[in-house]
């Protein structure tokens, strides 16, 4: 299984070296959570739940393949051994109670075997650690505003358009407020809504959660490695769905505690915007 | 004198004029007829909608669609019309009712004028939402773009103009067809069978429409409840799922998946019986497990019912519940493996001859197993964490639906189209449009998993660049498939033209339900004396 997961691992990094390194001639050695051009799995995994996640995937394709060609052969060999040239005479065999009862029997303990692994995953997706690190995600009409509420931080995160967009950054990923938070650190998202049904994802995390409007429901990550991760809305919201991005920057506790000091202590415009040195 | 009036009636019931022979139809095989005509008009129009979102998908950037907003009108269109104008209207309307008086020895349904009514509903409701394309909806924008499952608030406030309602309106007209419709086929299989014919003497296709008129009958209320709550929350000061007012956007969803998943059943139950007829046809032997097969189709839809908000797994749901319907989906698994392997148990020891039904059923029996084992790493809530709203779903639902249910309705129509029409259809002509369907679906299809586990969302105009090489190769499958769609619809031109006679019996021993007794094309009425079943 873990050979399996790291063939494919080592074939996708293989195929997107060109790409990956393009993209990360902006920012030094820091890692990139996107997709690479032709990837066929999961993002490398940069939480200890997206890591559970992406085992338990390879282990539940590997059985699910395996019944696929399993299905395949025994319709390649029937195909071959009873077409009518070679079998003038069909059976008249419609019963055989002990293949009824294999096929349904087996089955079932391969559901099992799935379950087992799949609810513990389940169930530590949901063990919510005590936070180091609070936010608050809120959905509108087309970006994500952001807050610290424990720090007074608050900004809106909207995506840089195509035309703005600086060497190496990705399009209709990069926006001009990055969610930033320290590495190896517990962090809650809090999740709401202004308008419509919005959804916070982060393939590279393992997180997926609808923000619905009058409620406020919570995730939860720990970012292993320091880098920029990407993720999109995924839960269909009108007009510019496709164009509200979540860019979360994962950095040193040093460089955050940087950060949170800057973002505190910068003026806060009207609207409730960070006025940024960064523009 | 009475009988010479009697006589005079009776002749005119045979020879209906124009008019009323297609308006005021109460002849089975004439909605079947229609309700198939209909469903290849949507089927068309479906597919022109997928041309023109794979066209803007074959590269990134916006390429076609000026507005995002038409995108999503397009997928929403899209999704409706293939779902309830193209598949339910095949496979109930069109081979349900062909074939299912005939298969059973009756001479037509229970309530022939109701089957006619039903089928005219579903001509208004297609005409209000081809209408709505053309209505206002969101700001700026006309349809309904807010995806075939109208999701509040966004059906709500979001899209304000009356595309939304001609749309709720078009799929309160679609309902009440369907629920006639299953009220006629109910009534019909449980009181009309020719005697001798006991339950579990019917032909799986009967079964297979006798299980799907339930699950009609039973989830389309719930939706029909639903989108009404949705009117009254956009028009009459409801606010059944807004929260301002008490009322919960999620109350919609879980609303919308009670019908949405039996739904899906709907979509590909008629099919399995489909392809039973004509795997035990064309493999000279009868299905093996004959009642395995009919309970498990009964399992499908009665288990169907409690799973639904696997759906739902990435809107807020508590923990231990969507671990109950973790549980609840992976039991599906096991009724929908006896018929993979009773199938394929038919075939052992058969005499299997080629032709193009058999090619269809073949390619689904493979390829529905395919689209139902994601579907069993779907039913993981820990796995679809990632995978929600992903193309890894797209890729799901088309292996079941695009191949799954396509594929068993054009294996029906090969199948039955010497009996309906009269004529054989030409067997170069149906194995060119099996393989470019095969390869073209496959190309468009399978690599939508890879783009899912990357990270790409569904339901978007516009995607970062990295997705850009396997939707290209999605696309070019998607030409390859509207081309073997094109190859079809010549096929029948060709067909009608070329008037190659049927017999009654174009398929040899291995057909041996009872429409293969009566003469190709059949007689306006048929089944006036009840045959007798031993």
């Amino acid at each position: 299984m873990a050979i399996f997961h790291r063939t494919l691992t080592v074939l996708a990094a293989l195929a997107g070296l060109a790409m990956g390194s393009l993209a990360l001639s902006g920012a030094a050695l820091a890692e990139v959570g996107m997709a690479t051009p032709w990837q066929m799995g999961f993002q490398k995994s940069a939480s200890p739940i997206m890591t559970q996640i992406t085992d338990f995937h390879t282990y539940v394709t590997i059985i699910i393949t395996v019944i696929a060609l399993f299905v395949l052969g025994l319709m390649i060999y029937v195909m071959a051994r009873f077409n009518e040239k070679r079998n003038p005479t069909p059976s008249r065999t419609s019963h055989n109670t002990a293949l009824e009862v294999a096929w349904t029997v087996i089955p079932i303990f391969i559901l099992v075997a799935i379950a087992i692994p799949s609810f513990r995953l389940l169930f530590a997706q949901y063990d919510f650690p005590k936070a180091d690190i609070t936010i608050t995600a809120t959905g509108n009409q087309w970006y994500w505003s952001y807050e610290y509420p424990d720090e007074g931080v608050k900004f809106d995160s909207i995506m840089v358009p195509e035309a703005n967009l600086k060497e190496g950054q990705p399009r209709l990923l990069t926006v001009d407020h990055e969610v930033v938070v320290p590495v190896n650190k517990n962090v809650i998202v809090g999740l709401k809504s202004n308008d419509v049904i919005h959804d916070w994802a982060m393939p590279s995390f393992g997180v997926k959660l609808d923000a619905v409007p009058g409620r406020l429901q919570q995730t939860w990550f720990r970012a292993e490695r320091e880098g920029i991760y990407y993720g999109q809305c995924s839960e269909l919201c009108g007009r510019n769905h496709a164009f509200m991005p979540i860019a979360v920057r994962v950095v040193s506790q040093d460089e955050y505690d940087a950060w949170l000091a800057e973002h505190k202590s910068a003026a806060i415009d009207a609207d409730g915007k960070v006025a940024s040195a960064q523009q | 004198m009475a009988n010479s009036a009697q006589a005079e009636a009776a002749h005119h019931d045979d020879h209906p004029t124009f008019f009323r022979r297609w308006f005021f139809s109460t002849n089975h095989k004439d909605i079947g007829t229609m309700y198939l005509i209909l469903a290849m008009v949507a089927g068309v129009v479906g597919g022109l909608l997928s041309m023109g979102m794979r066209a803007e998908l074959m590269d990134p950037g916006m390429q076609i669609f000026g507005n995002p907003e038409m995108f999503n009108a397009f997928v929403t269109a899209h999704g409706l019309i293939m779902v309830f104008f193209m598949v339910m209207p095949s496979t109930m309307g069109g081979f349900g009712n062909w074939m299912v008086p005939l298969m059973i020895g009756a001479p037509d349904m229970a309530f022939p004028r109701m089957n006619n009514i039903s089928f005219w509903l579903l001509v208004m409701a297609f005409s209000l939402l081809v209408l709505s394309l053309f209505m206002p909806g969101a700001p700026g924008s006309t349809g309904v773009s807010a995806g075939w499952t109208i999701y509040a608030p966004l059906s709500t406030k979001g899209i304000p103009g009356i595309a939304m309602d001609f749309a709720i309106l078009a799929l309160h007209l679609a309902g009440a067809s369907s629920i006639l419709g299953a009220i006629n086929f109910i009534t019909t299989i449980f009181n009309m069978r020719a005697p001798g014919m006991t339950l579990h003497k019917m032909p799986l296709f009967v079964w297979a429409v006798l299980v799907t008129a339930f699950l009609l009958l039973l989830s389309l209320p719930v939706l029909a409840g639903a989108i009404t709550m949705l009117l009254t929350d956009r028009n009459f000061g409801t606010a059944f799922f807004d929260s301002a007012h008490g009322g919960d956007p999620v109350l919609w969803q879980h609303l919308f998946w009670f019908f949405g998943h039996p739904e899906v059943y709907i979509l590909i139950v008629p099919g399995f019986g489909i392809v039973s007829q004509i795997v035990a046809t064309f493999s000279k032997k009868p299905i093996f497990g004959y009642l395995g097969m009919a309970y498990a189709m009964v399992a499908i839809g009665v288990i169907g019912f409690v799973v639904w908000a696997h759906h739902m797994y990435a809107a807020g749901l508590d923990v231990n519940t969507q671990a109950y319907f973790v549980f609840a989906t992976m039991v599906i698994a096991v009724p929908t493996g006896i018929k993979i392997f009773s199938w394929i148990a038919t075939m052992w020891g058969g005499s299997l001859s080629f032709k193009t039904p058999m090619l269809w059923a073949l390619g689904f029996i493979f390829l529905f197993t395919v689209g139902g084992v994601t579907g069993v790493v779907l039913s993981n809530a820990g796995v679809d964490r990632s995978m929600h709203d992903t193309y890894y779903v797209v890729a799901h639902f088309h292996y079941t639906m695009s191949i799954g249910a396509v594929f068993s309705i054009f294996a029906g129509w090969y199948y039955w189209a010497p009996k309906m029409w009269g004529y054989m259809y030409s067997e170069a002509l149906g194995k060119l449009h099996f393989w470019l369907m095969f390869i073209g679906a496959n190309l468009t299809f399978f690599p939508q998993h890879f783009l899912g586990l990357a990270g790409m969302p569904r339901r978007y105009a516009d995607y970062p660049d990295a997705y850009a090489g396997w939707n290209m190769v999605s696309s070019i499958g998607a030409y390859i498939g509207f081309a073997g769609l094109l190859v079809f619809l010549f096929s029948i031109v060709y067909m009608f033209a070329k008037k190659q006679k049927a017999a009654a019996n174009p398929w040899g021993v291995g057909a041996t339900t009872l429409e293969w007794t009566v003469s190709s094309p059949p007689p306006f009425h048929t089944f006036e004396t009840l045959p007798r079943i031993k």
